[in-house]
């Protein structure tokens, strides 16, 4: 990955509830995450570690509480405090080829230059060659590495991997550890959602069980690092 | 960036998808297509008969298309998230709208300036000395029903009986538009044409209130 130019950032989140209709997804989580911190959200099926991502997105309105972005570079770009978000599903468009998505969200986000970055992601997740191809042609694992340029096109300082190997082949996992360590290397700041121990996991500096929406453990080191990694699904 | 320029960028979107695959323009054009010839079987068109039934037929057929072209509006972005990925994009909620909004008008008034040479035929009504007021009418209305029609198209994306919620919503919501309408279409198919002023106000009103609407709340039919 391209030497980012951004301040590293950090979120906080402030007893933080969100609420489907009777059901609590999230109960009173309060969390600061440091500037360039890699965290890994592990936790069953149900234990709100998708709501959590996707309420420091801002897609998705806390019921109580709220999420902040600590102070940014101050230049005034707005990309830098909007964080590149890879979710479950792939967020392009069948209908258009891979640079076709790309560029649309590259000129969405008024990244400079957009073809000049759009052709290096292209470059740098290996779909070069595929540019031009519609995206409903790809495998699964085509599409998490367009989905995977498309979050960093703008060069977020913030990024949020919802279970980012989700399709992927293991050399697709191999590629996806490098991208994610050059990233934390840079000084992006990670939140990701992933379940079990793998070799993604591994990049993390900072491990929290989530258990039914609340914060059952938040260890950096140690045994206890090791153990919620390794909590597979119910 | 601001708001018209990222309506443009996404107009681009809606326009490459659509007139790559053809679904939408297709469908809605078929569907008239088949009231227009099906009514025709009904009644004799002679010209007197077409000037008083024509009018209501015809908006009647545009309602109910636009309700098949509105429907995937927004459960094409639920498809692969995509919406999330706008939200996540632009700067103003209300550019997905705007663009939204200006395809959907523009898909319909291809579809209705498409259609009206057959159904003049058919139907036997002399169009050609009020093709600019018709215009004018095919625009506004379509402007209104794309308006409404795309705001109740991103609430009832998130419903469980999506399919069903749409039409229920937005053909009693647009009834106003059918009726202004009509009586104004009506008025420009009569022997001596006129231009109905207060019906062709009352769509240009119903525009600018929906429009307002859709950008001072757009921004909640978004959210999950």
């Amino acid at each position: 990955m391209t030497p980012p130019s951004f301040s590293p950032v950090g979120l906080r989140f402030e007893n933080i509830d969100k609420r489907y209709g009777g059901l609590l997804a999230l109960r009173s989580v309060s969390l600061a995450i440091a500037p360039g911190e890699c965290v890994v959200f592990a936790g069953r099926n149900g234990s709100g570690k998708t709501t959590l991502l996707r309420i420091a997105a801002r897609l998705v309105r806390p019921s109580r509480g709220s999420v902040s972005f600590s102070e940014s570079s101050g230049d005034g770009n707005e990309n830098v405090i909007r964080p590149g978000f890879v979710a479950h599903a792939t967020m392009v468009y069948d209908e258009l080829t891979a640079e076709e998505n790309l560029l649309l969200f590259a000129r969405l986000q008024d990244v400079q230059r957009p073809e000049d970055r759009v052709d290096a992601l292209l470059k740098e997740v290996g779909l070069s060659e595929r540019r031009a191809s519609l995206v409903r042609t790809f495998s699964r694992g085509m599409r998490q590495r367009v989905a995977i340029a498309r979050a960093l096109l703008h060069e977020p300082a913030v990024l949020l991997f919802d279970e980012p190997a989700t399709g992927l082949d293991p050399q697709g996992v191999a590629w996806l550890a490098d991208a994610i360590r050059r990233l934390r290397d840079s000084g992006s700041t990670i939140l990701m959602s992933l379940h079990g121990e793998s070799e993604i996991s591994s990049l993390g500096t900072r491990a929290i069980r989530l258990d039914a929406g609340s914060i059952a453990a938040d260890t950096r080191t140690g045994a206890t690092f090791r153990s919620i990694l390794a909590i597979a699904d119910a | 960036m601001s708001l018209l320029p990222n309506a443009a960028v996404l107009l681009g979107k809606e326009l490459r998808t659509e007139f790559r695959s053809r679904e939408l323009l297709t469908t809605t054009v078929v569907f008239i297509l088949i009231v227009i010839v099906l009514f025709s079987f009904t009644f004799d068109p002679t010209s007197d008969e077409s000037r008083r039934f024509a009018p209501g037929l015809l908006w009647l057929a545009f309602l109910f298309a636009s309700s098949l072209m509105l429907q995937p509006c927004f459960l094409r972005e639920q498809q692969n998230d995509t919406l999330s990925a706008l939200r996540l994009s632009v700067s103003d909620p209300f550019a997905i709208f705007l663009a939204k909004v200006a395809a959907n008008t523009l898909f319909l008034l291809l579809t209705e300036l498409l259609l009206l040479p057959i159904f003049a035929v058919m139907y036997n009504v002399p169009i050609t000395r009020v093709l600019h007021w018709l215009v004018l009418v095919f625009f506004l209305a379509s402007l209104g029903i794309s308006t409404a029609g795309t705001a109740l198209s991103a609430i009832s994306a998130q419903a469980r009986m999506r399919e069903l919620l749409l039409p229920l919503l937005m053909l009693p919501l647009l009834t106003p538009i059918l009726v202004a309408s009509t009586e104004v279409t009506k008025r420009l198919f009569e022997r001596e044409p006129a231009v109905q002023w207060t019906g062709i106000g009352f769509l240009a009103v119903f525009d600018v209130v929906f429009l307002t609407a859709l950008w001072l709340f757009g921004e909640y039919l978004l959210e999950e």
